[in-house]
């Protein structure tokens, strides 16, 4: 399984990818201080809008603010945001998902409806007029407000999940014996869920960005705070993108897009090891196979 | 259409009577079937009205549980623009939607259905005293007309190419497609509006920078004015399918791979039919199936990143409002963009689910 | 080659018109996945006579399936056809052709009015959002095109009618159909073009026994009727010797015994096809002791360099370990045990 996993051309650039950003976030504003001698704050009068240059690598900003340590600071408040959103996120999913499927009957009809309610739901909007009233608010209680509304699909998915495993011979007949529900449902359902939910996980993490990017492009977000969605929000009231100023607003988008890229290529390449059709169409497998038949075909003629 | 005519062939005529009762089990079925579709129909309809009761709520909610006294800062807001002490009747609308500390939360939530019922959604403190249900039913045909076309074109391209990656899953054509839309689905979409509009509009000078029409032309439903919207509209459009295409092509590619695999487009095949018919009419036909089930996230998204594109290029639709509504605290604005949104999202939602219904005889009752 | 080797007995199970309709030679089919590719059919040969019902036995994994899609070329990556031909003589006396090498264009006119197949699971085979009639229909206009939208229509009705299935059902979705309704539809439905072969793969495992033995009488008699060659998968040996003319026993991805079928009940001389027979109780006799065969079938991916069947075999000798004993003609029969090799006598 590891093996496989890891021999998996997407996963394992997934990983590196995703990896590189977590250790930016953890310890790039230090390098960016230290190592570099830049920080995202400082203005530099002299470079006003410079392009990149030896000095300003991404150039700077209209307040002679640096890119590239901006990127790297907004690396920190964008992953952030986007792990405790998704933490949250998967969280309530759990919570509601698993007994949605684990419990029939009244009790999981009433989860059941409660997901399809929030799933229908458009939530980007609500999320941004609740931002809204709370304009000004932190990063914690922006990723509080992702987390909350965006659980319903990962509940979903829980839900048929929990239920296809409950219905499972065996755990048909723990609950014969009388084994008690809680226990049934944390020894012998979750984990069976596990790879779901950290798949859940890393599209709650991109959801999480992505919500957080859309909040501060709207202007609802921590004013004081740097992420990489404040980069392209303050680009854009600034007119960057009528004065040419691509490098102000070019690499943040690219980090989202990345991470974004990172996440799904993992959740492909895991969905390829538990879904032996989609594994049979890898590239690797049609070449060879194509290999054999040109070598049939010319043997024939 | 041909088992009607079917029924007078020669086989049926030695056998009246069995053909009779044969005919009242033929329509008995169809009217067992037709009734099953239509229970469900009406199963899905009862569940959108709770779902629509409860965006109204929540939008009476919402409002009550924030902190500070939106009601007292609206009402403290309007009357330092217009400079006067505001109208009665104006208090009482305000009141009615953003919370009223004299009333029980009962009345008050009587008197906001009541508002609503009259499309009082209150007025706009930006553009006092316009009411917001007139600023919204301005927005609402831009919106609809950008998202509108938007989602259908994104969710026919992206389904077309999820085929053709899907049955070809392997070649170079998949190997290079799917990773590219991988990525091209992580982009925010305002990201690629904002690119979009620096090549394309400020760079290169193909297209208009901001706006939904030519300002020196008055909105008439004739050939200059609607030119215009096109021209206008063609780039907002396109930086929003090439967002959300990707997410639909990528369901549908799995989708196919998976079905291509299935039992009956084998026997398809076995039939010697040609592969377009095994390939649309068996494969595609089933494996898009789930696209329709999933339109209700997917749909959301698409919204709420077409809200954001509608902000980068100043487009005269509700995101663009929402936007100068949330710079300015518009409270009622925001209020009302919400809601109309989601009851618009609502009804797509309802319309999708009654595609499905008619797509896939099975209607299930559960999935 | 072996066609003269399978023509000699079996006169009892003949039917009518004794010439060739499919001659399979020398067919091998390997999965390319990752890794090593795996071999799961070697050396496949047999011939299939006009009318004739030839039962394909063998446990899941013995290559049974492999063989049918590799048969009806209906196999998907990664499996591969990588030697061998699979030669269809047509009735009108015109040049036999290669399966295995013959155009897509060809192969397209060929099918379901040549070859047709039924699967496994109905409920699978049929599209679940098409009305059943219509799937009748779209296989009859394909391969003729003069056919009209209403009398293909009517056809399909009768075609239902063939299997005992009302007309009127033909306006029904697949899922309105009960399994056993399925399972005859399907069959009828390879009959829709009047195929020489028809091919099925474990047509009865998928529904009970009382619709199983229907479905069987059923397809005799349509056999009767229409005269149609069939091959006959199945991991059921039983079921064989009542329906099939001749039977071919499959193990590790060869055929390991050759015989008709009252050969195979009465005098089976490979010791696994013994084994198979000795694993159900016969339905006339005394009910005596059940055998069944110990150990599992053998990995595909480290096949032993002898007989693949030595480990688990009763009677196995030196020799066995070290040689792969090949299919040879044995007194209008054939076996690949080295039991039967000349001058050794069990």
């Amino acid at each position: 399984m590891k093996y496989s996993l890891f021999g998996n051309g997407k996963v394992t650039f997934g990983v590196v990818v995703l990896g590189f950003f977590v250790l930016l976030a953890l310890v790039g504003p230090w390098i960016t201080g230290s190592v570099l001698g830049l920080d995202a704050r400082t203005n530099d009068i002299s470079a006003i809008s410079a392009p990149p240059s030896a000095e300003h690598p991404l150039g700077t900003t209209q307040f002679g603010q640096d890119v590239l340590a901006q990127v790297i600071e907004g690396a920190r408040g964008s992953m952030f945001v986007g792990f405790l959103g998704a933490i949250i996120g998967t969280a309530i999913s759990v919570l509601i998902g698993v007994p949605a499927g684990y419990f029939g009957g009244t009790t999981g009809n009433l989860l059941n409806f409660l997901t399809n309610l929030f799933l229908v739901m458009p939530v980007l909007p609500l999320i941004f007029v609740i931002a809204g009233y709370l304009q000004g608010t932190g990063l914690v209680m922006i990723a509080f407000i992702i987390g909350v509304f965006g659980w319903a699909g990962g509940a979903r998915t829980l839900r048929a999940q929990a239920m296809s495993v409950s219905n499972r011979d065996f755990v048909q007949a723990m609950r014969m014996l009388g084994e008690s529900n809680t226990r049934l449902i944390f020894s012998e359902v979750l984990p069976h869920l596990y790879g779901w939910i950290a798949s859940m996980f890393l599209g709650g993490l991109i959801g999480a960005v992505m919500a957080e990017a859309g909040l501060a492009f709207l202007g609802v977000s921590d004013s004081s705070a740097i992420s990489w969605g404040t980069m392209i929000q303050a680009a854009q009231q600034q007119s960057a993108v009528l004065r040419g100023l691509w490098w102000w607003f070019v690499p943040p988008g690219l980090c989202i897009a990345l991470v974004g890229t990172a996440a799904a290529l993992i959740n492909f390449g895991v969905d390829e090891l538990a879904n032996p059709k989609l594994r049979s169409v890898s590239r690797r497998v049609v070449k060879r196979t194509a290999a054999h038949r040109i070598a049939v075909a010319s043997e024939g003629a | 259409m041909t088992a009607t005519t079917g029924a007078t062939g020669p086989a049926a005529a030695a056998t009246g009577a069995v053909e009779t009762s044969a005919r009242h089990d033929r329509n008995r079925d169809r009217k067992r079937s037709g009734r099953r579709k239509g229970a469900f129909l009406a199963r899905r309809l009862g569940f959108y009205l709770v779902a629509g009761w409860s965006a109204i709520t929540l939008n009476f909610v919402i409002p009550r549980l924030m902190p500070g006294d939106p009601s007292a800062a609206i009402i403290d807001q309007l009357e330092r623009v217009s400079g006067q002490a505001l109208p009665p009747a104006t208090l009482v609308s305000i009141q009615g939607l953003f919370g009223n500390p004299d009333d029980s939360l009962f009345e008050q939530y009587i008197a906001y259905l009541g508002q609503l019922a009259r499309f009082d959604l209150g007025l706009s403190i930006v553009n006092f005293p316009v009411p917001v249900a007139e600023l919204v039913a301005a927005g609402l045909p831009w919106t609809l007309l950008l998202v509108g076309t938007t989602t259908v074109l994104s969710f026919i391209l992206g389904t077309a190419l999820g085929v053709a990656a899907g049955w070809r899953a392997g070649s170079r054509f998949d190997a290079i497609l799917t990773p590219l839309t991988t990525f091209l689905s992580s982009v925010p979409y305002f990201w690629v509006a904002l690119l979009a509009l620096w090549l394309f509009g400020f760079l290169w000078g193909w297209f208009p920078l901001s706006g939904g029409y030519d300002p020196n032309l008055v909105i008439a439903f004739e050939p200059a004015f609607i030119g215009s919207v096109l021209q206008y509209g063609i780039l907002p459009a396109a930086t929003i399918v090439f967002s959300a295409f990707g997410g639909w092509m990528l369901g549908m590619r799995n989708m196919t791979v998976t079905t291509v695999r299935e039992d009956y487009v084998l026997l398809a095949q076995a039939k010697g039919l040609s592969p377009a018919r095994v390939r649309w009419r068996y494969a595609a036909r089933n494996a898009m199936l789930p696209q329709f089930t999933g339109f209700a996230m997917a749909l959301g998204g698409v919204v709420g990143g077409a809200l954001l594109t509608e902000i980068v290029f100043s487009y005269p639709g509700i995101g663009y409002l929402l936007f100068s509504a949330l710079q300015k605290r518009d409270y009622p604005v925001m209020q009302g963009v919400f809601l109309l949104v989601t009851l618009t999202v609502l009804l797509a939602n309802l319309i999708a689910d009654s595609v499905y219904v008619w797509l896939d005889p099975r209607v299930r009752e559960e999935k | 080659m072996t066609t003269t080797a399978l023509t000699a007995r079996n006169d009892a199970a003949r039917p009518v018109g004794s010439d060739t309709v499919l001659d399979v030679d020398g067919l091998c089919v390997e999965y390319a996945g990752a890794g090593e590719p795996v071999r799961a059919c070697t050396d496949v040969t047999f011939a299939l006579r006009r009318g004739e019902i030839l039962g394909i036995v063998g446990e899941s994994g013995s290559g049974k399936s492999t063989l049918i899609t590799a048969l009806t070329r209906l196999q998907r990556p990664p499996a591969v056809t990588t030697a061998g031909r699979v030669l269809f003589h047509p009735q009108d006396g015109e040049e036999p052709v290669d399966l295995v090498r013959l155009t897509p264009r060809k192969l397209r006119a060929l099918r379901w009015t040549s070859l047709s197949i039924v699967l496994q699971s109905a409920m699978d085979a049929l599209n679940p959002v098409m009305r059943l009639g219509a799937q009748f229909v779209d296989a009859l206009r394909e391969h003729d095109r003069s056919m009209s939208h209403t009398a293909a229509w009517e056809e399909a009705r009768r075609l239902l009618g063939l299997v005992g299935i009302s007309a009127d059902r033909a306006r029904s979705y697949p899922h309105e159909l009960s399994g056993g309704m399925r399972q005859r539809a399907t069959i009828a439905l390879a009959l829709a073009c009047r195929p020489e072969l028809v091919v099925m793969d474990e047509p009865t495992t998928a529904v009970d026994v009382v619709m199983q033995r229907q479905i069987l009488a059923q397809v005799l008699r349509l056999r009767r009727e229409f005269g149609f060659a069939v091959v006959f998968v199945t991991h059921d040996l039983s079921l064989l010797l009542e329906l099939a003319d001749r039977i071919a026993v499959m193990y590790a991805g060869r055929i390991v015994e050759l015989a008709s079928a009252t050969d195979v009940y009465r005098t089976p001389m490979h010791p696994y096809t013994r084994g198979l027979r000795d694993s159900f109780p016969p339905l006339h006799a005394p009910v005596t002791r059940l055998e069944g065969i110990p150990g599992s079938p053998p990995d595909l991916r480290a096949l032993p360099s002898g007989c693949p069947f030595a480990d688990r075999c009763p009677a196995v000798m030196e020799r066995c370990r070290t040689e792969l004993p090949l299919l040879e003609p044995h007194g209008g029969r054939s076996v690949a045990c080295h039991l039967h090799d000349e001058g050794i006598r069990p």
